[in-house]
């Protein structure tokens, strides 16, 4: 009975992974088409993965993505999870309530509308647009994301441990680092790939505030639509997917290495026979 | 907490509440007092409350955003639960965002590849001899494919609600007697409802602005406030109309909050 | 919090090194800010190896930056923040830049090569004598469909696609003026209307198709239609010409009545600040050779008459996409109709969208 189960819910879950994963394949199958488009294939071909190593245009332009993506999500956490201490630490439930819908006002505005109220505003303060002002702004929309992805975990601390280590004499900063961030990291994670993901995938925000040369790849793509997206791009998809696979691989084992070292280290501190470094 | 540390970690937050939030916010509400020539008025809610179009246009938003909610939550919880049961349970997390991570045009065309009429499923269909189908275009595929973006933006709250849950309750109460779907019903699932809501917020908010999607899948069948706010920033160029919706949106993302936001009774782990 | 640090820092460091490769990939490519030309063009609508050829030829970098829209475009420049030398709008936009004072008058003095453009090309209403735009490619507004599903003498006219036997096998463009246009056109009024009346009798006209149009879309069209997903399809002769590339079963026509003729023009907006290298791009353009090369890329019509003798006849002689002068006749270029009349336009078709369902 049990076993059955088990293989029901593998059964499920491969399912809802190839649902997943389905039309990236069909992105990566079509990617070696020699035939021009993504509907009838008519020849293998390594050509369109040669066109992007040949288009220097279009390496930078995932080059600055990445950029922008990585450190306007770095940002977007830090400040999110500050926004969200905030939060939690407001005692008034009201105060509360509106800080929380205020956050997500950017949320729900559609991202036309965000780009641009940006767009004007970095024009009324005279700010140059390019890289700095895609990099504000996409700071600036990843943050909500962060913020209600690490307040659950807020919510779920045990507030004694926090009491806990008051009493024994810890500084704030202590209690920032030893207890709180501890207990929400998976949060933190969870909003830091929500900020990546957010920033890779925009295009409206992006369009409006960029400027003097700067592009994204999503601004690049978007704007090819008119003639048709070449399958240059779905080889370019296909490397950056390949590329991030083998990086969240690569990045658990190496992770769940060390882990499994630290347990080790821990049974046997445990046990008493090693002493203590 | 002292005062000083909790200005601390007010201060960057707030800045951002000021220029990027309030600011964009007052600009939003400012503008939809004029006209497309800059003159003052009230037409513009005067128009979308009096048009029978702009009212049915926001019901049937609220409604596809509603089904596109309910239909992620119920693939995404079963799988979060799975998920986390798995033995390398990070690593499945990380691959269920990867997707993501691919430009959503792209991922829409192959879905266009996918359901058209000469595609992969259709001839599916026509070799178990139920024969071609209009997919595309239709609600199914519409509400498939927003589904399929919404997925991980579902699951990733969920999952990390039912990792912090101490599995000795599981346990607990199924050694008290409870079968598992007692268990789940009255210990698993009321104890993960923060992730659940978090995951609803991250889905239902953004679903109510869709477009792109309602054009290429749902070939402007379905039109959402969404379609109707980039339609009026970008091809009429009717600012004013365009904020005027975009101010009803966030009335109405409001709305939600409060009735899905915390309850005074509730409350806990406030002090 | 060890583990966070660790993650902070070799984000930090990732960043460190894209920014050195980018700033490598720039300097490869000689890019510095006084000899650059920022180009503001639709996606893919020039041939990336006329970029490098113009490189050679001048001392100028090209910055390529796109958009997809023309109305996004004119927000761009709108706004201010940017400095583009050079953009390539449609006709009726750039009536309303030049209405805005947001283009520059061209000093036709530095201009080589204008003689090559065919004259039925210039001086159109949108911009008399070209004073402030210089055409780059033009096209009309039509009626694809295939073969397969339909016999050649079906489709003639806008009425055609009211035919019973189309049921839910029309697919419309998403755009105000054409949809609309269509319909005024098959009445037989003109594509810039005011009439109340005559945009009335059109709409009413419009919803009477409703049971044939099974989606309205934008450039996913040319998927759709190469994938057989309809018969039918109102699309723009660019589009079709690359859709005509991929399935030998389409056919593009423009009915005989009157359709609309478009251009995307050579601008130089009021921001720009290298105009000598937005100059000698122009000229770079408007040669023979370049211009045919760039015609056979892109596949759309091109207007310089010197160019097109240097394509091939199956692509000149083609009608479908250089139609004869009497077809050109009856075309009509969009006015800039001023935005109280365009909102009419645009309430009209938002009506006959919501009411399909």
């Amino acid at each position: 009975m049990k076993k059955k189960s088990i293989k029901w819910s593998n059964l499920y879950l491969i399912a809802v992974f190839s649902v997943l994963y389905a039309p990236i394949f069909y992105l990566i199958f079509y990617s070696f088409n020699s035939g021009g488009t993504m509907t009838s294939f008519e020849g293998f071909t390594w050509d369109n993965y040669v066109a992007v190593f040949e288009d220097k245009r279009l390496i930078t332009i995932v080059l600055n993505t990445l950029l922008v993506a990585l450190l306007s999500s770095l940002a977007a956490t830090v400040i999110g999870t500050f926004g969200a201490l905030a939060i939690y630490y407001t005692k008034k439930r009201q105060t509360r309530t509106t800080l929380l819908s205020l956050n997500n006002v950017l949320m729900v505005s559609p991202d036309v509308i965000i780009g641009a109220s940006f767009l004007i505003l970095f024009t009324f303060i005279g700010f140059s647009l390019g890289f700095a002002s895609v990099l504000l702004s996409h700071i600036a929309f990843s943050i909500p994301i962060v913020v209600l992805m690490v307040l659950p975990k807020l919510k779920e601390m045990n507030d004694t441990m926090i009491m806990a280590a008051r009493d024994l004499g810890a500084n704030n900063w202590q209690v920032l680092s030893k207890v709180i961030l501890p207990s929400i990291t998976p949060g933190i994670l969870a909003g830091f790939f929500m900020a990546f993901t957010y920033s890779l995938d925009d295009f409206a925000v992006t369009f409006f505030v960029t400027g003097n040369g700067f592009t994204t790849l999503a601004v690049e793509i978007y704007s090819r639509a008119r003639q048709g997206v070449s399958l240059e791009i779905n080889a370019l998809s296909a490397l950056m997917f390949l590329f991030s696979l083998l990086l969240v691989v690569g990045y658990y084992f190496i992770q769940q290495h060390n882990l499994s070292k630290k347990q080790k280290n821990k049974k046997r501190l445990a046990v008493g026979a090693v002493p203590i470094r | 907490m002292t005062k000083q540390s909790k200005l601390f970690y007010f201060i960057p937050y707030s800045l951002w509440l000021i220029f990027f939030v309030a600011a964009p916010l007052l600009l939003i509400f400012y503008q939809s007092f004029f006209t497309v020539e800059g003159q003052f008025t009230l037409a513009n809610y005067q128009t979308y409350f009096e048009s029978g179009t702009y009212l049915r246009m926001t019901v049937n938003s609220v409604w596809y955003a509603f089904l596109i909610t309910v239909l992620t939550l119920l693939i995404s919880y079963p799988t979060a639960y799975l998920l986390n049961k798995t033995k390398h349970k990070q690593l499945w997390l990380l691959l269920i965002i990867l997707p993501t991570w691919i430009n959503l045009l792209l991922k829409a065309y192959a879905f266009i590849g996918i359901f058209s009429i000469n595609g992969s499923v259709n001839d599916f269909l026509l070799f178990i001899g139920i024969g071609r189908q209009q997919i595309l275009f239709t609600d199914v595929s519409f509400l498939l494919v927003a589904t399929y973006i919404e997925i991980p933006f579902m699951i990733l709250p969920i999952f990390n609600a039912l990792e912090e849950l101490n599995p000795s309750y599981e346990r607990a109460s199924r050694d008290l007697g409870a079968n598992g779907l007692d268990t789940f019903r009255r210990v698993v699932f009321p104890l993960t409802l923060n992730g659940v809501k978090s995951g609803i917020q991250a889905v239902f908010i953004p679903s109510l602005s869709l477009f792109m999607l309602t054009r290429l899948i749902g070939g402007n069948r379905v039109i959402t406030l969404g379609t109707a706010i980039e339609q009026h920033f970008l091809v009429t160029q009717d600012w004013g109309m365009g904020s005027t919706i975009g101010v009803v949106l966030i009335v109405a993302m409001l709305l939600i909050m409060v009735l899905t936001g915390e309850k005074k009774k509730k409350e806990r782990g406030h002090k | 919090m060890k583990r966070l640090l660790i993650i902070i820092v070799s984000i930090l460091a990732i960043s460190v090194g894209l920014y050195v490769s980018i700033d490598q990939l720039s300097k490869s490519q000689g890019i510095t800010s006084d000899n650059t030309l920022n180009f503001y063009n639709w996606g893919d609508y020039l041939d990336p190896e006329l970029i490098t050829k113009f490189e050679q030829e001048t001392d100028y970098r090209v910055s390529y930056e796109t958009f997809d829209s023309n109305e996004a475009m004119y927000t761009k420049i709108e706004q201010g923040g940017t400095a583009y030398d050079l953009a390539v709008p449609s006709e009726y936009m750039i009536q309303r830049m030049i209405k805005e004072k947001m283009v520059i008058k061209l000093d036709h003095n530095k201009i080589k090569g204008l003689e090559n453009i065919n004259d039925l090309f210039l001086d159109q209403s949108f911009d008399p004598k070209n004073t402030y735009s210089i055409p780059y490619f033009w096209g009309t507004l039509g009626i694809i469909y295939n073969d397969k599903f339909l016999d050649k003498e079906e489709i003639k006219h806008w009425d055609d696609l009211w035919s019973p036997t189309l049921k839910n096998d029309v697919m419309l463009i998403d755009g105000a003026r054409e949809v609309m246009g269509l319909s005024l056109n098959s009445l037989g009024y003109s594509l810039n209307t005011k009439d109340k009346n005559e945009l009335k009798a059109a709409a009413e006209k419009l919803s009477t198709l409703t049971p044939n149009v099974k989606a309205i879309v934008a450039d996913e069209i040319k998927m759709y239609m190469i994938q057989e997903e309809s018969s039918v399809a109102v699309t723009f002769s660019g589009e079709a010409a690359e859709m005509l590339d991929q399935n030998e079963n389409l056919h593009y026509v423009i009915p005989e009545e009157g359709s609309n003729l478009w251009f995307d023009n050579f601008v130089i907006p009021k921001t720009a600040k290298n105009k000598e290298a937005a100059y000698a791009f122009i000229n770079f353009m408007l040669d023979p050779e370049n211009a045919a090369q760039n015609a056979e890329y892109i596949g759309y019509s091109t207007p310089n008459e010197a160019a097109k003798k240097q394509l091939p006849l199956e692509i000149t002689e083609d009608e479908q996409f250089y139609p004869s002068n009497q077809t050109l006749e009856n075309l009509e270029v969009y006015d800039d109709l001023g935005k109280e009349s365009i909102g009419v336009y645009n309430d009209l078709f938002l009506e006959f969208k919501m009411h399909r369902k």
